[in-house]
């Protein structure tokens, strides 16, 4: 028998092709025949297309045809995921979002024609040579003016840009308990935009056969079968059989490669028309202007407390800023990924939150890394700090006095946490930040000349996304189990076929862990495929940090099943009682005796069956499985970030950051410990350097790495990170997920400690030297 | 116009006819095919498609592919021994867990080993300071640093 492979340091097996140039990026894949394709694009926010021209453009070199919304307009347009039902019992609006312009554009990126030429050359000198004709209207970018009396107008079906207004919470418990609070802390800021800059821009190749009648759709995606579902059901009316998508190797995600774009469908149509491959392949500046941006929230929060510093109720009002159409998963992200967060680690025990979701002339705005918990996280450790320092209280005290320390534990905002313990997450991230010796790193930042701070983030977050009856009540239009088959071969080697998709976050090495460490065999006997729907049966895909708690337990029903066949036929083998076979790590055995089979003999037994129970089962060994879970997750943890300020130059340098956090159960620490410090670098490039901003008129200023501040190597330091551990009550790997924890937690740690650098209640986001400079001189 | 370009990549001498404004970048991944080199942005800054060119790390996405005329140029795929063997930074890389989706990763290693090469232990510092012109979304660097460090210290060893 092997020794355990969960819990080990395993280095990744899809390294070899990464680090050798030999990856199969999308990019990668050319096509015989291919054709390329550009888009031409609105430069205007907000415009009507009076006409279009394409004589010179279609005569240009090489092109082989032009497309507008014209040709487009019998296709539906692009659907959203989930249904907002507002305070009013009515359904959110949702207005149509065509693939290419009707009539109108809503945002500078917004697609108005595709151009297909020989090469992308070509294609890009006639995208050129397209004259459109535009009537330019005001605009409005800002989601806290959207609702402005005179505010230009986006949709006709929605009036005021109000896609929905929606509530969560008891508000006249609420009210009551802010009526007896012995003190309020009340925060407003604004939780800035974000350009997701996954490093492989987004690619679509789509290519149609007429011998099969049937498309295949090669695009950098997270979930291929979703992208499939919705671009045939609801989009191009497709029977869903003769689409295939593949979505090989993808140079990360953070949510931007979830939803079905308007390109993807653009490709796969126009490769019909043309009978040839499309391909086109975003570059960097296009996809500042047409990759879904995130976040973008203006927060008012207040906290209410007693005398003791504890919580008796929150109340939190937001407008979220959806942009210019509602992209696939936008409407859930700031309600039900948002809200529900709104408890945290605390026993705050009445919460009332109202969203108000507006349309503007910006990109479309959906889940980016944490997707509405990182939001949430925001307002609750923004409170949670300000009122610490506002009561007096030490700021691990006040958070210790409010923990949760029971499980479950119902929350007011509708989740049941199953298990958790934050005393020992913060405990451990106090030492592990040495808090003790901060007040001596404080006076020596002083002898220099310069302002320290420490500030702490208590997160918590819902992941293994979801429960599929739960998200249905509460408006989700799909189901968010997963799906995993074992496929064993005869030799006892296996493949193993997810829905999970792999863009960064190892599954070809976590996965096969887990199914080498159960089927007791070395892990060069287990590969696993994702990310083609040819060849997977389903998938939901990998987003909410779902991949090991959803994806990987479906993996485990489907191997409990490969057990449970194995023992069968280990009992014919071994001449015993099918009751009297244990099964352990690759070895059946019959209990009490030393007789014994080993996997590999079981599964040659399956595949060559000459001595085999044909009376009572089928030859082979494949099973497959659907896990839909009974809860989410709730991975939790302590963040604790140091920093120091030239109060010269405004410059901030984080000088130290540990992050403790509760993941359950670990399959591959080294893994984990490499999405927490990608994270936490996401979440400090939020505080203190990403933000995308847009003049009044809607033109985006932030439309490269020029204007768009992506921390770079010398921005950030090295990590202390360390784990502790609550097995998860609900799956049967205690597994819970640990790709977003980073980008929720670090946010709140960094400006509670810069905050507290600076001596200043609140300071916005991103803290850049020009704005930490200017929050020094007004408080001088 | 079309022109005519004579070069070494990998070891091996190829000559094409391409158009004049044809990217060095262009030329490596469509007319060579040799896609380990990637583009990640268009302004010269993300560093994925760093190759090596007469012994330096270079952006090939700016250079024209005729500036490279005569010039010998190495990518990822020429970096391991010719038997799959990797090279120590490679190796390194792969040890300390320092790349996660693989898009930036054939531009780091390739600046990497330039910058091991006139950096044989180096410091943190210096390692974060070589790596300004390379982004990566997903490792947040840590473990390229220390991939790095690791890296430079087998190469000096002469692993």
């Amino acid at each position: 028998m092997n020794a355990p492979l969960i819990g080990a340091r395993i280095e990744r097996k899809e390294d070899y092709r990464f680090l050798t140039g030999a990856g199969q990026y999308t990019d990668d894949v050319t096509l015989p025949n291919q054709s390329h394709a550009v888009f031409v694009r609105s430069p205007h926010a907000h415009a009507k297309i009076k006409s279009i021209k394409l004589d010179r453009a279609k005569k240009a070199p090489g092109v082989l045809a032009i497309y507008t919304g014209e040709d487009l307009s019998k296709l539906g347009g692009l659907p959203c995921g989930w249904l907002i039902t507002d305070v009013n019992g009515q359904p959110m609006k949702e207005p149509p979002h065509p693939s290419l312009a009707q009539g109108k554009v809503r945002y500078v990126g917004d697609q108005v024609a595709i151009v297909i030429a020989e090469t992308e050359d070509q294609a890009r000198d006639a995208a050129e040579l397209v004259e459109v004709d535009y009537e330019v209207l005001p605009a409005v970018v800002d989601g806290s003016k959207a609702r402005a009396k005179g505010a230009p107008q986006l949709h006709d079906i929605a009036p005021d840009n109000t896609c929905y207004v929606w509530a969560l919470g008891d508000k006249a418990a609420c009210d009551a308990a802010f009526a007896k609070a012995a003190h309020v802390t009340k925060l407003e800021f604004i939780n800035n935009r974000l350009i997701p800059n996954a490093m492989e821009p987004r690619v679509a190749n789509g290519s149609y056969s007429r011998a099969d009648d049937a498309y295949t759709l090669y695009v950098a995606s997270q979930n291929p079968h979703v992208e499939r579902l919705l671009m045939t059901a609801f989009v191009m009316g497709l029977p869903e059989h003769k689409v295939r998508v593949v979505a090989g190797d993808v140079g990360g995600g953070f949510g931007s490669k979830i939803y079905l774009y308007a390109e993807d469908v653009a490709v796969t149509w126009a490769s019909r028309q043309l009978g040839r491959p499309v391909k086109w392949t975003s570059d960097r500046s296009e996809a500042f202007m047409s990759d879904a941006h995130g976040r973008d929230h203006h927060t008012v929060a207040e906290l209410a407390m007693d005398k003791d510093g504890r919580f008796l109720g929150m109340r939190v009002k937001t407008t979220a800023n959806v942009g210019a159409y509602l992209s696939t998963f936008a409407s859930c992200v700031p309600t039900i990924l948002y809200a529900t967060l709104l408890a945290g680690q605390y026993k705050t025990p009445v919460i009332h939150c109202e969203v108000t979701a507006v349309f503007t002339n910006t990109v479309p705005v959906d889940a980016y890394r944490g997707a509405g918990r990182p939001e949430a996280t925001y307002v609750v450790e923004r409170l949670v700090e300000t009122a610490a320092r506002e009561m007096k209280l030490d700021p691990a005290e006040i958070r210790r006095r409010n923990f949760i320390t029971e499980f479950p534990y119902q929350t007011p905002v509708a989740l049941q946490y199953d298990i958790g313990n934050y005393n020992a997450t913060l405990e451990a991230a106090q030492k592990l930040a040495d808090v003790a010796g901060f007040a001596a790193r404080k006076k020596a930042s002083q002898a220099k000349g310069r302002l320290r701070g420490l500030g702490y983030a208590a997160y918590i977050e819902a992941c293994g996304i979801a429960p599929s009856a739960v998200a249905g009540s509460l408006g989700a239009r799909a189901g968010l189990f997963e799906a995993g088959e074992v496929r064993v071969h005869p030799t006892g080697s296996v493949t193993v076929f997810t829905g999970s998709h792999s863009h960064g976050q190892g599954h070809e090495t976590t996965f096969a862990q887990v199914v080498a460490d159960r089927l007791g065999m070395p892990i060069e006997n287990v590969d696993i495929v994702h990310g083609d729907t040819s060849k997977v049966l389903f998938g939901m895909g990998t987003y909410g940090s779902r991949s090991i708690a959803v994806g990987g337990t479906a993996i485990v029903k489907a191997l409990d099943k490969i057990v449970a066949k194995g023992k069968k036929i280990a009992a014919h083998l071994l001449e015993a009682a099918e009751a009297d076979i244990e099964y352990d790590r690759g070895e059946f055995r019959v209990k009490g005796t030393d007789k014994k089979k080993m996997f590999g003999e079981v599964a040659f037994a399956a595949y060559v069956p000459h001595n085999y129970p044909h009376d009572k089962l089928e030859p082979g060994l494949n099973e497959n499985a659907f896990y839909d879970p009974s809860n989410f997750t709730f991975p939790a943890g302590t963040y604790v970030c140091e920093v120091e300020v030239d109060p010269e130059t405004g410059k901030v340098t984080v000088e130290k950051f540990s992050a403790v956090d509760d993941f359950g159960k670990i399959i591959n620490p080294m893994i984990v410990e490499g999405q927490v410090h990608g994270g936490v670098t996401q979440g400090i490039g939020q505080a203190m350097l990403e933000g995308c901003r847009y003049s009044d008129d809607g033109q985006l200023m932030t439309g490269s790495y020029m204007d768009y501040c992506l921390p770079r190597a010398d921005d950030v330091p090295s990590y202390q990170v360390d784990t502790r551990e609550t097995p998860c009550t609900h799956n049967p790997l205690g597994v819970k997920g640990c790709g977003e924890a980073g980008a929720i937690g670090a946010p709140a740690a960094f400006i509670n400690a810069l905050t507290d650098a600076l001596g200043v209640k609140d300071i916005p986001m991103p803290a850049t030297p020009q704005v930490v400079w200017n929050a020094l001189q007004k408080k001088n | 116009m079309a022109v005519k370009i004579s070069m070494k990549v990998n070891g091996k001498a190829v000559t094409a006819e391409v158009e004049d404004r044809t990217l060095l970048v262009t030329f490596i991944r469509e007319h060579l095919r040799l896609t380990g080199t990637h583009v990640g942005c268009d302004t010269a800054q993300c560093g994925a498609c760093t190759v090596d060119m007469d012994g330096r790390a270079v952006k090939s996405c700016a250079f024209l592919a005729m500036q490279a005329e005569g010039a010998s140029i190495t990518t990822i795929e020429g970096v391991a021994k010719p038997d799959g063997t990797l090279h120590p930074m490679q190796a390194a890389f792969k040890e300390n867990h320092g790349l996660q989706c693989g898009f930036c990763t054939p531009g780091m290693v390739m600046n990497a080993i330039d910058f091991a090469r006139g950096n044989p232990n180096p410091t943190e510092q210096q390692i974060r300071e070589a790596l300004d012109g390379n982004l990566c979304r997903c490792t947040g660097y840590h473990n390229i640093v220390k991939s790095i460090a690791a890296g430079a210290k087998a190469m000096a060893a002469g692993k």
